[in-house]
């Protein structure tokens, strides 16, 4: 596959990760926070902390948007679901996330909700032209990369003239999450040296909004591609920036991000959506100004509205490690519940049940490092 | 949410969509994202959209400097 | 490096005053198992049913050990690129009674059919069937026919049974792998369910990607030639995959393997298109390979024999067994970093993140 299998050559990684292991200074540590979920996924199934010396870990952030998703917006989702009149058209990634009690749409399903799984958000446009009959209720999430889709899915379902298909929105914002991190009053602080900033995020918004990362709070941002090998040439990039006590924001994704992103899709949201005041995010809480809702002209294709929806904030297993985990603070294995309770298949928290998860990455590609035996070849 | 691939543009359709292929297995995807696409270009498909172009200079400038990367590790 | 110990492994219990059935009990993955294991197992209990195999072995009263498997096919949509239910049914079911090393010798078939099924169809079906039983020299002798009430059975699902002839002194088995043993797949890997994928409504790829749905017992004769006792088991990676068959094999022969990423076949296309999905290749189904498990003495000369057969001309060593006490399959990325190959968990859905 071109422009794919280039970025993952075995031969290079590992030139790459003995350039990595040459430059870091030898008595000094380095944390780097690779946001993105998609980043997390790659790392973990591409084995390359196998890669990176000993003093250079990789922190975990939140950019999952299956992980931060609270566990009422779930149970809102099944509460929809559950009215015999509403189809729910979700992206196969939510199909598992455990709401409360156990609740999942997966088992809605299984119980006779009409819950069908999407790959594109024009899906969720065409089976509302094709079942008049059916209120059709796409349940969007996503960080800036997957809010577009949404707002060209409402567009078709205006120029359609439909008035059976409505929006559950849940979008989120990048900056204001990656700001949360380092704002939070952890005593003490965790040591972020600087960001892995995410690939098709970026490709929408460009370059400025991190610039506050560098300038305001000190911290590098090296925007990589989504290869494994883009990940380590990010990772080295911040380890010169580390080394020569420089905070910039760099782009290592130059083949797919612009400085000014994607002004189209820009524009277009902008249109569409608007920001919430608040919004609660798993693991960190209500958090200002960080996620959108459809702007009032657009109230008629609002689920929330249509359907009367309120969101009951439900708490979360107590033992559940997702809220320090999300922020970096703690790793999947220092979790109680982490491979006894909480598994892939009997998730408890989110950062388990999405693949993008730290805990899922770990268990699912990685938890032998942590079981590490004496093995007999 | 970032899982996207890059694939080629092998046919415009009307109302802004496109057929692409990766590898020779195709889909017919939203492109009303990205300004002036046309047959033969590489674009990051998301759910369904297209996200952007692949400049091709950029990507090769990336290589350049991967392998560049690489070789420091070996001398150093 | 961590120094924490281990955690024992958890088993959970099936919750059977509440529980229900799930997508994901179907899928070859760890829930199907333990399903298995806390209802079919335990209600049934016994010694031939605990070999755990995809077919049980047994000694006839007669002399000589004949081999016996069931199937179920409910495969969606009926017609796919590359098969039907009917071909698949009847290949699949051969299989499994030719992984123990049996030649297969009869068929039945049961077929429950819904309300409003079209007799054309289920024609089609049938003379695939039977194209398929004649082409491999093993018959569909017996039968049963039901029919449900519209919305029942969509379309059409069929149950089958085989038995085979086991030689003498040949016991292949999941529970026999040991540590050095080699392990080879028959050919490239995801084609089957990736076929099905792409005729799905809702995931339409515009190329036709064919399942790989075959017999394989004219295969496996050649492989028992040639590699003679130093063959340990085979087993065809269907549901869940190859990560699904070497993590089930791990925990029946209780060992570990270590397998190379590089070294596993997959075509292009279907790489491409589990790109798209955001799948695996590791964890699609497959109904025209096998996984087979020989001792380091009769590796090479199995490759070989299975590299001149139709049906393993794409046949490679992938990795071996090891003493593993977590039973984890360990895969080195094509990239060069480690991971581990785990159960499939519930149904693979497609990632778009």
């Amino acid at each position: 596959m071109k422009y794919v299998d280039e970025y993952r050559d075995g031969a290079l990684a590992r030139g790459i990760a003995a350039t990595i292991a040459a430059e870091v200074l030898p008595d000094r540590r380095y944390a780097f926070m690779e946001f993105c979920g998609g980043h997390t996924h790659a790392i973990s199934r591409y084995g390359i902390e196998d890669l990176l010396p000993e003093n250079l870990r990789m922190i975990h952030g939140p950019g999952c948007p299956v992980c931060v998703l609270p566990v009422g917006r779930i149970d809102d989702a099944i509460r929809l679901a559950a009215n015999p009149a509403v189809t729910l058209c979700t992206y196969a990634d939510l199909m598992r996330v455990p709401g409360s009690h156990g609740a999942s749409l997966l088992k809605a399903k299984a119980a006779g909700a009409d819950i069908r799984m999407i790959y594109s958000s024009l899906d969720a446009v065409r089976i509302a032209a094709a079942e008049p009959g059916r209120e059709v209720v796409f349940f969007a999430i996503g960080f800036e990369t997957t809010t577009p889709p949404t707002a060209i899915a409402l567009r078709q379902a205006i120029a359609k003239g439909l008035t059976n298909f409505s929006i559950f929105c849940n979008h989120v914002l990048t900056p204001v999450a990656m700001r949360t991190i380092l704002d939070t009053n952890d005593e003490p602080p965790i040591a972020i040296d600087g960001f892995v900033g995410p690939s098709h995020v970026s490709s929408i918004i460009g370059l400025a909004p991190y610039r506050e990362f560098a300038e305001a709070y000190r911290k590098p941002v090296v925007i990589a591609g989504f290869e494994p090998l883009d990940v380590m040439q990010a990772i080295l990039m911040l380890v010169r920036q580390v080394n020569e006590q420089r905070a910039e924001v760099e782009n290592q994704y130059i083949r797919a991000v612009t400085a000014a992103g994607n002004v189209t899709a820009q524009n277009l949201c902008a249109e569409i959506f608007e920001l919430r005041d608040s919004f609660e995010w798993r693991g960190l809480g209500n958090v200002a100004a960080s996620a959108l809702k459809l702007r009032d002209a657009f109230a008629a294709y609002d689920a929330e509205q249509r359907f009367a929806v309120r969101t009951i904030a439900a708490a979360d297993n107590p033992a559940c490690e997702c809220p320090a985990i999300l922020r970096g603070r703690k790793k999947p294995a220092d979790c109680k519940l982490f491979g006894t309770i909480c598994t892939p298949e009997t998730p408890t928290g989110a950062c388990m049940v999405s693949s993008e998860g730290a805990c899922a990455a770990h268990y699912t590609y990685g938890r032998f490092r942590t079981h590490q035996m004496q093995v007999a070849s | 949410m970032c899982l996207a691939i890059p694939a080629l543009v092998v046919q415009i359709l009307p109302d802004q969509m496109a057929r692409i292929s990766l590898d020779g297995v195709m889909i017919t995807i939203s492109i009303a994202l990205v300004e002036d696409v046309a047959v033969d270009d590489y674009v990051i498909v998301h759910v369904g959209h297209a996200l952007a172009r692949i400049d091709p200079a950029e990507a090769e400038r990336t290589l350049a400097l991967l392998a560049e990367a690489g070789a420091l590790g070996q001398t150093a | 490096m961590n120094s924490e110990a281990p955690r024992k492994s958890f088993r959970r219990k099936l919750d059977i005053a509440n529980g229900r059935i799930d997508m994901s009990h179907g899928s070859g993955g760890r829930a199907m198992a333990d399903l298995i294991a806390g209802i079919f197992r335990a209600e049934f209990a016994n010694d031939l049913l605990d070999q755990g195999n995809d077919q049980a072995s047994f000694p006839t009263p007669t002399g000589g050990r004949m081999v016996m498997t069931t199937d179920g096919y409910v495969v969606s949509p009926l017609f796919f690129p590359g098969g039907d239910i009917g071909s698949l049914a009847v290949h699949g079911t051969i299989n499994d009674v030719a992984m123990s090393g049996a030649r297969p010798l009869y068929l039945s078939a049961s077929f429950i059919i819904e309300e409003g099924f079209a007799f054309a169809d289920l024609q089609r079906i049938a003379r695939s069937m039977g194209d398929a039983s004649r082409e491999a020299g093993v018959p569909v002798i017996t039968g049963d026919t039901k029919v449900v009430e519209r919305g029942k059975a969509d379309g059409v699902f069929i149950a089958t049974a085989g038995i085979g002839v086991v030689p003498d002194g040949l016991v292949l088995s999941g529970d026999r792998a040991e540590p050095g043993d080699i392990v080879i797949v028959s050919g490239s890997m995801g084609d089957h369910g990736v076929a099905i994928m792409s005729s799905r409504e809702n995931l339409e790829f515009e190329t036709e990607i064919l399942s790989d749905s075959a017999a394989l017992h004219g295969l496996v004769a050649v492989m028992v030639a040639a590699a003679g006792p130093h063959l340990k088991l085979m087993r065809d990676p269907t549901r869940g995959g190859l990560a699904a068959t070497l993590n089930e094999l791990a925990h029946q022969s209780k060992i570990g393997f270590r397998i190379d990423e590089d070294a596993i076949p997959v075509k292009p296309q279907v790489a491409a298109a589990c790109e798209l999905l955001g799948l695996d290749p590791l964890f699609v189904a497959n109904e025209g390979k096998l996984v087979a498990v020989v001792a380091p003495a009769g590796a090479d000369a199995l490759l070989a024999a299975m590299r001149a057969h139709r049906l393993g001309a794409d046949a490679a060593i992938i990795g071996k067994a090891v003493a593993d006490e977590q039973r984890f399959v360990q895969m080195t990325t094509s990239f060069g970093g480690g991971r581990i190959v785990d159960w499939l968990s519930g149904e693979q859905l497609p990632r778009i993140c």
